[in-house]
């Protein structure tokens, strides 16, 4: 496990890896495994999984306590990620996910302050320049997050329906 | 001695002889007595006759008109017209011979011919076969009448289906039928015997042996009820059984009779957990009061599991275990749920941020 990551108080809490008939303490349950899927994507920088490895992986499977996550349970807490906008199935069997630490929108809102900070408002970015370049760095968009194509391209695209009442001069090229 | 003017009737058993004037008189020989027949051609002052040439009367012979003859055959004059067909009638019995295949009695009477189907017989194959007949047909009786039976019940099946679905209805819409008729329908239900689940609810099981072994129920429990204050509707049975020692209660009546326990503002209650245990409490007795005890006594612990509970404040595991699962339900307890077991730990997931 790189980069001291902290675990919740929950991890170490057995219930935690049963899923409560109570609806009630359900809720924060899930609220805490929601939160805590989030930020272990977040600090390993992953950005997609299948559902085979989440089952084997730290996240759900707390060897030390001996508890692990069942998957039927696993798979209500990535539901609940993908009814927040966190999560996507990138196929029809829900094998595999996209998880996004960060929504779309807030991608987006935030790359749009980029830009606009920049001055670059009237010329053309390409995808990698946005994700590559230096300047973009310090703003807070990261270079090097390991992302996807084909999440880059999503938040561009959610952006270019955001921003048409911006004015917004970008226009997302297909490179 | 000559007999005129009469009519001549061949059966398959019999030739039989009536005179037209007098009725009553009346006789008949039994096919199985003739040897032989043969016409005899009319002539210039004789009608056509045929011969009946006959065996020597058996001793079992019926009364005739005359006891005994010379001859031994008669003859039958047509004077009229007949005498071609009935030869040949006669003839083809005689070939025949379906009295051989059909036993008829011999006894000759008046007035009385062979009536279809029955078979009537003397002696004793006479006897036997009576019997045999009588049993074919009691067999017969019955399984007629199983065969009513059987179709009642399937009838019965149907009208105790009908009969449910209608009670449902009066279940479902209660308001749309008026007081009278629901009342007349459950009286009918009633008589036909068929328990209906309206009645139940909304009046109780109703009847005054209930109530009495309510009210005995509410005197014997008392004691019991004051250790724990709570006790299993399973304990309560194997209790009052033991101790009436005869006429010992089905578990349906206790139920039906603690059902009437509030109603009749009985000192005891029946309470129906989720989990569908059924337990008798005393009025006074608070399970959600003993469930923040409970909890104080899990979050000593750390955690635990019904058993370890159980052993700890003195109770039925069945109890302890409603009572933790009461517990989860008020959101005090939150369960850990493993190969090792079951478990409950107190609710971090709400106390904690």
């Amino acid at each position: 496990m790189a980069m001291s990551f902290e675990w919740p108080w929950q991890y170490r809490f057995p219930p935690f890896f049963t899923l409560q008939p109570n609806v009630d303490t359900r809720q924060k349950q899930l609220a805490a495994w929601c939160s805590l899927v989030l930020s272990f994507c977040r600090l390993h920088k992953q950005s997609s999984m299948t559902v085979m490895e989440a089952q084997e992986s730290p996240l759900f499977n707390n060897v030390k306590l001996q508890r692990k996550l069942p998957v039927e349970s696993i798979q209500i807490v990535l539901e609940e990620l993908r009814k927040k906008g966190n999560l996507e199935w990138l196929d029809k069997n829900k094998s595999s996910f996209l998880i996004m630490w960060r929504r779309p929108e807030e991608w987006g809102k935030l790359i749009y302050q980029w830009v606009s900070r920049s001055g670059q408002n009237n010329s053309v970015f390409t995808l990698y320049e946005l994700t590559n370049g230096e300047d973009t760095e310090n703003e807070g968009v990261p270079s090097k997050c390991g992302w996807r194509m084909q999440q880059c391209r999503w938040h561009v695209h959610t952006l270019a329906l955001e921003c048409l009442s911006f004015q917004f001069g970008c226009s997302p090229q297909c490179t | 001695i000559k007999f005129d003017a009469g009519t001549l009737l061949l059966s398959t058993h019999r030739l039989i002889w009536r005179d037209q004037k007098n009725h009553e008189c009346c006789m008949a020989i039994p096919l199985s007595h003739i040897v032989f027949i043969e016409e005899q051609a009319a002539g210039i002052g004789k009608s056509a006759k045929i011969v009946v040439h006959l065996h020597p009367a058996p001793p079992t012979k019926e009364p005739g008109p005359f006891q005994s003859s010379k001859n031994s055959y008669i003859k039958l004059s047509f004077k009229e017209h007949g005498q071609i067909e009935f030869y040949r009638r006669l003839s083809e019995e005689m070939t025949q011979r379906r009295w051989e295949n059909m036993p008829v009695s011999q006894s000759i009477q008046t007035n009385r011919g062979p009536q279809p189907g029955r078979v009537r017989a003397v002696g004793i194959v006479g006897i036997e076969r009576k019997l045999e007949e009588k049993r074919k047909e009691t067999d017969k009786n019955i399984s007629e009448a199983f065969e009513d039976l059987s179709k009642l019940m399937i009838k019965a099946k149907e009208m105790v289906e009908l009969s449910k679905s209608i009670a449902n209805k009066i279940k479902e819409k209660q308001g749309d039928i008026t007081e009278d008729e629901t009342i007349r329908f459950k009286s009918y239900l009633l008589s036909m015997g068929i328990a209906n689940p309206v009645t139940r609810e909304t009046y109780g099981s109703g009847t005054q042996y209930h109530m009495q072994l309510a009210k005995q129920l509410a005197g014997i429990l008392q004691v019991p009820l004051e250790r724990g204050g709570i006790m299993s509707l399973t304990e309560v049975y194997c209790l009052v059984n033991r101790a009436r020692g005869m006429e010992l209660l089905s578990p349906e009546d206790l139920v039906n009779a603690c059902k009437m326990l509030e109603a009749l503002k009985l000192p005891l209650r029946l309470r129906v957990f989720d989990s569908g245990v059924m337990v008798i409490e005393l009025q006074s007795h608070k399970e959600e009061e003993m469930v923040a005890a409970a909890l104080e006594t899990v979050s000593e612990k750390g955690s635990l599991t019904s058993e370890e509970f159980a052993k700890l404040v003195g109770m039925s595991v069945l109890l302890a275990k409603e009572r933790l699962l009461l517990a989860e339900k008020m959101g005090h307890l939150c369960r850990d749920d493993s190969v090792e077991g079951l478990r409950f730990y107190p609710n971090l997931f709400m106390t904690q941020s």
